[in-house]
């Protein structure tokens, strides 16, 4: 099929695609008047039910813990498939050949930047039950303080952390613990992922039960999974960089 | 206008949909998926937005506020960090794509010809 043809026919079924489209959204109710009730529920409940002042992760790690660990396990396979075709086309881990940055003031400044962001990512992921934040946003910004060792300061630093053999038990145990948390809950003859734990003072750090946990496991899973995918194009770049590469 | 946002994700779609369709390299079309995903995080926050609410966050303010639904909040949340993660797969499987054939044109891939 010929490139003109390709995108004729695209046109063509884009435009009905396209009308169903308005068709179907022209029907929805009015932007600003959401219609409920699931979320009105929610917004209702998580404080008196779960002692969770934030609903959003009051939905992600409690009510509808077991649709995350969906989403969780979709981040661990993606991680895991990146590894697995990435490896494949090197001959073996590239080690501290890249250049350290040379500037003593970009170190300094990289190790401050790499410490702060690291408290503030365990910040974020702490207080995920009572203001924005939690586990998946707190996660990335774990991984970003790991990265930016390797950015400023240089690879044996970083690797100290951030090697495949650190980060994949990290994004393991994450994924792991997620899945365990549920079994628990299940031995306590509760559902699967029910909470279980003394669910604490609404607005407190120890409030939220067991989702606790989960919350911290899938920070865990969330930067180990990130850093599992840094580490890949890392070594890809580096093996690219100096010919270690499988050929064909 | 209360029904633009709903357009605006419509848009979103069918022009990520045109970028897959016309692509001329595999690295431009993971950015056309993810422009077909943000469509999806749109239309959600969009169809959850109560006029005059705020977050659904309780650490300082009366749960009689009126907020916007917490609901589709998470679930773009949660999706916003898998699709990150998706594309570093998808741009995995375009260099092991290249290491087949020595190019990222999806019409220079005779295997992928249809």
């Amino acid at each position: 099929m010929t490139r003109t043809m390709r995108l004729a026919l695209f046109g063509v079924s884009v435009a009905g695609f396209a009308a169903l489209l308005v068709w179907g959204v022209a029907d929805l109710p009015p932007f600003g008047h959401y219609p409920g009730p699931y979320g009105d529920v929610i917004v209702k409940l998580s404080v008196p039910q779960r002692h969770m002042a934030n609903a959003v992760t009051a939905v992600v790690f409690d009510y509808r813990g077991f649709d995350t660990m969906g989403e969780e396990l979709l981040l661990f396979a993606a991680a895991a498939s990146v590894a697995l075709l990435l490896r494949e086309r090197r001959e073996h881990e590239v080690e501290d050949i890249v250049e350290p940055v040379r500037s003593d003031a970009i170190s300094a400044v990289g190790v401050l930047a790499a410490i702060v962001t690291l408290v503030v990512g365990l910040d974020v992921v702490a207080h995920g039950f009572i203001t924005p934040g939690g586990g998946f946003q707190g996660g990335v910004i774990l991984a970003a303080s790991v990265i930016f060792l390797f950015l400023c300061v240089d690879y044996r630093r970083y690797a100290k952390v951030g090697a495949s053999t650190h980060t994949e038990p990290i994004e393991a145990f994450g994924a792991g613990g997620y899945v365990a948390l549920g079994i628990a809950a299940l031995a306590t003859g509760l559902g699967f992922l029910q909470n279980f734990a003394e669910l604490g003072v609404p607005g407190r750090l120890s409030s939220g039960g067991s989702a606790i946990l989960v919350n911290w496991c899938s920070a865990l899973a969330v930067s180990g999974g990130f850093l599992v995918i840094f580490g890949e194009y890392l070594q890809e770049n580096m093996a690219e960089r100096h010919g270690r590469r499988k050929l064909g | 206008m209360s029904v633009l946002p709903y357009l605006l994700a419509s848009w979103l779609l069918v022009i990520g949909l045109y970028g897959i369709v016309s692509s001329r390299n595999l690295i431009h079309l993971t950015v056309c998926v993810s422009v077909c995903q943000s469509a999806t995080y749109v239309l959600l926050l969009a169809i959850g937005y109560k006029e005059h609410g705020t977050a659904p966050v309780f650490a300082d303010v009366p749960t009689s506020r009126r907020t916007v639904d917490p609901v589709v909040q998470s679930l773009t949340l949660t999706d916003i960090v898998v699709a990150v993660a998706v594309s570093a797969l998808l741009l995995s499987l375009a260099l092991k794509a290249h290491d087949h054939h020595g190019s990222l044109d999806p019409a220079e891939m005779a295997d992928l010809q249809g």
